[in-house]
């Protein structure tokens, strides 16, 4: 079935201020959309409502991923239901290694007797932290501790790469890469690109999609997709910035929920 | 407030037990003196907890316990701990008796002793006499006169000068008679240079009726010896156990103690190192898992008499439902110990709302050329990392459970027995309900 990934008037609120004001997108696998804007914009927010973080509470609106209600669901429920988020702040957890923590989520989506064999799995696991240039200590690390930031955006796209899901959120994946990194990390997105698969890259800057070529761009401002594009829009936003955006909607503050 | 003690036994029935089972002058002797002494000293004061609320009078009585001939023999509730041990050395105490000893015909030929201490204190009585309840003394509380009054079964180890014992010594202690007294005491003289390892298992058969555990662990290692005592305490809710654990430690000897306390009822286990000679050095690990109401005081020791001498202290806790921990780390860097490390560390998880954890560390330094240094935290489980391991498709029950393995794995994969590793590793998940 063609991945179809579906966002509605989709509403949210933290601490009982509204951030989304009622988002619209469609996806299809196969398809690579850019939500691009300023800081404080509601890009963040976006993702991490998509995926259940318990701080958003959504008011309003629908979220479907082929036809499932994911707003129904609880968040390990979404995930296995295809979707995956690429954090941009991602937790360090002691004790739970790396490689336990990845076949405990590959585990979670296939039925009692049927785990991934150990074998099978290392050998993917290395063949993925090679194609990432990770180091192959980092399987045997403690989650995410210790991690420099641009470590902790390779073992995201890691998780990415050995879960298979069919919605891709990438969440600032390019804050604090260098170019080196930004350039490995873009090969792994590259890399997993497929029909029954669509990405929805957030981002700032225009930076990664000069390596990661979008066939859709969104622009948010005050929790709403205000202006939406080809690749071209995100050319143009690299060139002259978000204020002529600003200028043609008639926005003086662009941003949603922030204390004047 | 003071607790009358109620003695289980008079004096009479005491020392004519001790005749019946044909013990030395000297021990009946001290046994006596020791119930007297019980019946004047007031209980132990534990750190905010107040253990005379706690139903600590079920001595029973001394009851003689047949022996068996084989371990095909054992009682159900221990078959597991003990496959595999037919070549090995091991000794079984079944309520106030050891049932089973076994000593490997190697070790025996380098003259390891490895027996029963009732035994021991008839074959070996100077070497029994000279250290047993040297370091935990009758005269410190109640509970510990108790337990010197009627200490039963016991192991005795003894590993001569520069002998290393390789393989570990085992142990297991059982109670599973309600009516029979169970206050088993370890003594380890490991002697100049030699090495040994010991693990013993606490556990408890199926009976419901009320059990008091008061028992000692007194450790003595000898210039240059290194003793590694390991021990898991796993008995059931009706036992409350009361565990008093200490090692006298020479020059340059050094003292490894890894604890498993992972009992249901309420426990309070003291854990304690005298750094006594110069380079001495001790390292505690102790782990613990709470549950039900659990009361559960667990405090280490560590003093420091000897110059340069070394101490580390890791507790880790996870309490569960409406269990209460107090944890207490206490370090004592005495004057003239000069360059002197004590590090203690405890941390507790608390996993329901209910749960109670409180981690109490103290220094007491009065020599001024040391180094030492402490870090306590409680806290309940971080919702962040939860979010984070279930928005990989992972469920919440998977996810806690992860983060609470996650909690205790530093330590655990510390233990430098791959054997015990797994053994504790499938007490604590019977301990979470997992």
């Amino acid at each position: 079935m063609a991945t179809h990934f579906s966002i509605q008037g989709l509403k949210a609120e933290i601490e009982g201020k509204e951030i989304l004001k009622g988002i619209n997108l469609e996806m299809k696998g196969g398809e690579i959309h850019a939500i691009m804007g300023p800081n404080g914009t509601g890009k963040s927010t976006l993702a991490s409502a998509l995926m259940g973080h318990p701080k958003y509470e959504v008011t309003d609106g629908s979220a479907t991923l082929n036809g499932e209600d994911l707003l129904e669901m609880g968040v390990d429920e979404r995930a296995r239901a295809g979707l995956f988020l690429a954090m941009q702040y991602p937790s360090e957890i002691t004790g739970v290694t790396n490689s336990d923590f990845l076949r405990s989520a590959i585990n979670a989506r296939r039925e009692e007797g049927q785990e991934i064999s150990l074998i099978r799995f290392i050998r993917q696991l290395e063949a993925k932290m090679k194609e990432l240039d990770m180091n192959p200590e980092f399987a045997h690390r403690y989650l995410n501790e210790g991690f420099s930031g641009g470590e902790k955006k390779r073992n995201e796209i890691l998780q990415m790469m050995m879960i298979e899901p069919s919605i891709v959120i990438l969440d600032e994946i390019d804050s604090g890469l260098d170019i080196d990194a930004l350039k490995i990390v873009a090969n792994g997105v590259n890399a997993m690109r497929s029909e029954d698969r669509g990405f929805l890259i957030i981002t700032h800057y225009q930076r990664l999609l000069n390596y990661i070529k979008p066939d859709f761009v969104h622009v948010m401002m005050q929790g709403r997709i205000v202006k939406s594009g080809g690749p071209e829009l995100a050319e143009r936003l690299e060139a002259e910035g978000y204020d002529w955006v600003k200028e043609e909607l008639g926005i003086e503050d662009e941003t949603v929920g922030q204390e004047a | 407030m003071t607790t009358q003690t109620i003695l289980p036994v008079n004096a009479e029935a005491l020392g004519q037990l001790s005749k019946q089972r044909q013990e030395p002058a000297w021990l009946t002797e001290n046994r006596l003196k020791a119930l007297e002494l019980a019946a004047s000293l007031e209980l132990p004061k534990l750190e905010k907890m107040r253990i005379e609320r706690w139903d600590i009078q079920n001595y029973g009585s001394y009851k003689a316990e047949a022996s068996i001939a084989s371990l095909a023999e054992v009682p159900a509730s221990i078959q597991e701990l003990i496959k595999d041990q037919e070549s090995g050395s091991l000794l079984i105490q079944r309520n106030s008796g050891v049932v089973y000893s076994k000593l490997a015909a190697e070790l025996a030929e380098k003259g390891v002793i490895f027996t029963d201490l009732q035994t021991a204190a008839k074959e070996h009585g100077d070497l029994v006499k000279a250290h047993l309840h040297t370091a935990v003394k009758a005269d410190e509380s109640s509970v510990s006169a108790l337990h010197a009054a009627l200490w039963n079964g016991g192991i005795f180890v003894y590993v001569p000068k520069n002998v290393e014992v390789t393989v570990p010594l085992q142990a297991v202690l059982l109670t599973d008679d309600g009516e029979a007294t169970f206050a088993p005491h370890v003594l380890i003289i490991a002697d100049a240079n030699s090495s040994v390892t010991y693990v013993d298992n606490y556990v408890s058969g199926e009976g419901s009726q009320a059990v008091t555990h008061n028992g000692a662990v007194e450790v003595f290692a000898k210039q240059g010896a290194k003793v590694r005592y390991a021990t898991i305490h796993q008995m059931g809710t009706n036992v409350t156990d009361l565990s008093y654990r200490r090692a006298i430690i020479d020059n340059d000897a050094s003292m490894e103690w890894i604890v498993g306390e992972m009992n249901s009822g309420d426990t309070m286990s003291d854990t304690y190192s005298v750094l006594k000679g110069n380079g001495s050095t001790s390292d505690s690990k102790v782990i613990a898992v709470g549950s039900g109401s659990q009361k559960l005081n667990y405090t280490t020791r560590a003093n420091h008499f000897g110059k340069s001498s070394e101490s580390q202290m890791i507790t880790r806790a996870v309490m569960r439902e409406e269990a209460t921990a107090i944890i207490n780390g206490i370090t004592k860097i005495e004057k003239g110990a000069t360059n002197s490390d004590g590090q203690q560390t405890e941390k507790v998880l608390m996993l329901s709302p209910k749960a109670r954890g409180d981690a109490n560390p103290i220094l007491l330094i009065d020599e001024d050329d040391v180094k030492a240094g402490h870090a306590a935290s409680v806290g309940q489980v971080n919702q962040e990392q939860i979010y984070y391991l279930m928005s990989r498709g992972i469920s919440r029950e998977v996810a806690e459970s992860l983060i609470i393995y996650g909690f205790l794995a530093p330590v655990v994969s510390q233990i430098p027995m791959e054997s015990l590793q797994k053994q504790l590793q499938t007490v604590i998940e019977r301990k979470l309900g997992q």
